[in-house]
């Protein structure tokens, strides 16, 4: 082997360990997370952890139903509101307006996807949730506030990733609905949509997965009592807000609670982003 | 539906003309408010004086200096690890078991939410290597954030360089490292950079990793092991604990706008790029 | 005249199971100008591409048999391949300047060696692009793109590329074939003063074109080679009858 040889190989091999540095990092989250908070979960019992819906910290009571409740009400109600909103405007956007007027604002979306959460929260602090209050009743910090800010956060991923899908689907397609006497409305809906139908799943599966890991937005509209809600008029806690609100001043099996809260999060997400990666592979392969 | 089909689609667009406006009039209204209560507050003495009185009174220049030496780590760790990932998954390997392993890593790892990577952060740098809460920690908490981003761009460019430029390259007797540094990486460079800027813009908005990792202290960060607020966090705390609404909206609208131009610079660098090619 | 520098004995080669090359035996004469024909898909590129040890970079690729260059096996373990290509430069059938400027494109090889002397390699620029019959028509923009140059010129100054690593042979894959008549008559004439300083070897789906400069022609047909001849004996009395058809037109 020649001497430039030898270097090429030395080369290759230090670029494989680079190159691993992103699933270390993965393997190293992961087993960090695991280790500093599955002690307690079956310490405290695995049942009574997932189950129990008593949070206090102070009398050793780490009940996380509320919590879970919340993630799920709150990343439901996002859901609602930001999936029909996002899919009609990329349906909207692709096949029934001007090109211009898309191409403008397509690009402006994206801008908009940049925004801070915190800004997103803080917008929802000052506006609705005094709009809440007032029209609705309640605190105003509540499950609605922030269904409906994480709505709002999610729709320019949306609305991306159904862009992209609904283009991606071949004119050839809808040239042979028309062809057959269908307006354009019900080539997309019978035609178009089902083609497109694996990437905008990722695409809101990826929301989804935006809308329970965020944290800060909230935060600060959500109102944070550690208890299941009775109606979305009332305040909410989800699994990240928890662990965000009491870290800071944690210690003890407390902390460790909060880390088990941590793992429970990631086990979901994880969940999720690998069937959106099996779903995406999907309309890939078409 | 019993409705004849023309007039099903004219119901179908004004309904789907409706959400979409509603869908952009929202967002639209959000970079409306902030700015127009945040631009008047940006003087130039907002820009340039520390916060005092716990932000109350005076500007937001450590959370800038905070800011930019938080996001500045973080590429500087972020990009050689990217950008060497890609190199390695598409100029030494087929598709096989490990670079499918580097790829799952890498969007597993774009999937993980801030706060997550804030308890990381916390545990490992802040903890375990002894760190502390520091623009150090933050930086390179904040660096494995975007390292996905810069993965996924910087394949993305060295992919689309022509293979013919290699093999011109290997026929003039040059190893594949030569190739890749005087012929592919230079082409490639405005894709990359592409995915550095993108980052910038990620990280200069990111809250819930810095807050654990980079702590909270309101002062002028004066060593990488300082701990110092960054823009995003001095803007959260002042919104909820309720510090100062006009200095809160202030604070967001320099964040908005330094993303905006970001964004718009991409934008036009992606342009550009493009049309280069063609 | 008629030293065999290149020897091809038993050589044959795969992609994965595909056989593409079967069982060429053959010489390549040192300062003649070999043209190899036949129609699509008959190894042409190929065969090439063996010659500068190229094909390695393709997965699945495998040889057997033996090329001697210069009396060495150019497939032996210990053959440095990098300094292979140098010596058997090779210009691609679309001309491919690098993103460079002219002159960078020009001493793109050289540089990898090393050579950093500016007179020394002023030279050689001048030197290469003369003998690629470019010097002229480049000489008063050296520093702009390579990009903005006429088909033709960028082809020539791929060749002028390869002559500045001083090869001692020079393979073309289908050369001129985007190129104009008149590029092409110039690169032709480019070939014909080259041949006395170097081996060339010319692939190309052009008859006529080895007809005009080649001194022997090869046939080549599904991985095998058919005849190989003076390029007189070829065209007009052809030994095989699969050459006579395939000049003929009755395939290709």
């Amino acid at each position: 082997m020649t001497k430039l040889d030898k270097n090429d190989r030395l080369i290759r091999i230090s670029l494989l360990v680079v190159a691993f540095s992103a699933v270390s990092v993965l393997a190293v989250i992961t087993i960090f997370i695991f280790e500093q908070g599955t002690p307690i979960m079956f310490k405290y019992g695995l049942r009574s952890f997932l189950l129990g819906s008593d949070w206090y910290p102070s009398e050793k009571s780490f009940g996380l139903l509320p919590m879970i409740v919340g993630s799920l009400m709150v990343t439901f109600g996002a859901l609602i509101i930001g999936v029909p909103l996002g899919l009609a405007s990329a349906i909207f956007l692709t096949e029934f307006s001007h090109r211009r007027l898309t191409r403008f604002l397509k690009p402006v979306i994206e801008l908009l996807a940049g925004i801070p959460s915190v800004v997103y929260g803080f917008i929802g602090l000052m506006f609705l949730v005094p709009f809440i209050r007032e029209n609705f009743g309640g605190p105003g910090l509540s499950v609605l506030a922030a269904s409906i800010i994480l709505g709002v956060m999610i729709l320019p991923t949306v609305i991306s990733i159904a862009i992209d899908s609904i283009r991606a689907v071949p004119d050839s397609y809808r040239e042979g609905s028309i062809a057959l006497g269908a307006t354009k409305w019900q080539t997309v809906r019978m035609v178009v949509l089902p083609a497109a139908r694996s990437g905008i799943v990722a695409g809101i599966i990826l929301g989804m997965g935006r809308a329970i890991g965020e944290t800060m937005a909230v935060i600060m509209v959500a109102g944070n009592a550690a208890d299941i809600p009775g109606s979305i008029l009332q305040p909410v806690r989800t699994l990240t807000s928890n662990i965000a609100l009491e870290m800071g001043y944690a210690s003890g099996e407390h902390r460790e609670a909060l880390f088990a809260t941590g793992v429970i999060l990631f086990v979901v997400i994880m969940i999720l982003n690998t069937i959106a990666n099996l779903t995406s592979a999907r309309q890939k392969k078409r | 539906m019993l409705v004849r089909p023309k007039t099903e689609q004219k119901i179908v667009q004004a309904l789907l003309y409706f959400f979409t406006s509603i869908a952009v009039l929202v967002l639209l209204f959000i970079l409306v408010v902030i700015l127009k209560n945040g631009l008047p507050q940006l003087s130039l003495e907002f820009l340039t004086k520390n916060p005092a009185d716990m932000g109350r009174e005076g500007g937001i220049l450590s959370t800038i200096v905070a800011t930019i030496f938080l996001t500045f780590i973080a590429l500087l760790v972020a990009t050689p690890l990217g950008v060497g990932t890609a190199i390695y998954l598409t100029e030494y390997t087929v598709e096989n078991r490990v670079t499918r392993i580097i790829r799952f890593g890498a969007e597993c790892l774009a999937g993980i939410p801030s706060i997550i990577f804030g308890l990381f952060g916390f545990i490992l740098f802040v903890n375990k290597l002894k760190l502390g809460w520091s623009i150090l920690s933050g930086g390179l908490t904040l660096a494995f954030m975007v390292l996905p981003t810069i993965i996924r761009t910087s394949e993305e460019a060295i992919k689309s360089v022509p293979q013919t430029y290699r093999l011109v390259s290997f026929s003039l007797g040059s190893t594949r490292w030569q190739a890749i540094t005087r012929v592919v990486l230079p082409s490639a460079v405005p894709g990359i950079v592409t995915g550095i800027i993108l980052s910038i813009g990620r990280s200069i908005g990111e809250t819930a990793a810095v807050i654990f990792t980079a702590g909270s202290a309101l002062r002028m960060p004066s060593s990488l092991f300082s701990s110092s607020r960054t823009m995003a966090v001095h803007f959260y705390i002042l919104a909820k604990e309720g510090v100062s609404m006009p200095k809160a909206y202030g604070t967001a609208a320099v964040l908005v706008i330094a993303i905006l131009i970001i964004n718009l610079v991409t934008y036009y660098l992606m342009e550009r790029y493009i049309q280069r090619k063609s | 005249m008629k030293e065999a520098a290149i020897q091809v004995r038993n050589f044959s080669h795969y992609y994965g199971n595909n056989r593409s090359l079967k069982d060429l035996n053959f010489d390549v004469y040192r300062h003649e100008i070999l043209g190899i024909i036949g129609p699509a898909r008959s190894g042409k590129s190929t065969f090439l591409a063996c010659l500068n040890r190229l094909n390695d970079l393709i997965p699945g690729s495998r040889v057997e048999g033996q090329i001697l260059v210069d009396g060495q096996d150019i497939y032996r373990p210990d053959v440095d391949v990098v300094a292979l290509r140098r010596k058997i430069g090779m210009v691609f059938a679309t001309p491919v300047p690098l993103p460079l400027s002219v002159y960078e494109n020009v001493v793109y090889g050289v540089r990898l060696l090393g050579k950093n002397n500016v007179k020394e390699v002023d030279f050689l620029v001048e030197d290469s692009l003369e003998k690629a019959g470019l010097w002229d028509e480049v000489k008063g923009r050296l520093q702009t793109s390579a990009l903005k140059l006429s088909g033709g010129q960028q082809q020539r100054l791929c060749i002028a590329r390869i002559l500045a690593l001083k090869p001692e042979y020079i393979l073309l894959d289908e050369p001129t074939s985007g190129l104009d008549p008149i590029s092409t008559m110039k690169i032709e004439d480019s070939l014909r003063t080259l041949k006395k300083d170097y081996t060339i070897i010319l692939v190309t789906n052009n008859t006529k074109q080895a007809a005009r400069i080649a001194d022997r022609t090869a046939f080549f047909l599904m991985g095998e080679l058919v005849e190989i001849n003076e390029t007189p004996i070829i065209f007009t009395r052809p030994a095989d009858k699969r050459t006579e058809d395939y000049l003929v037109g009755k395939f290709g």
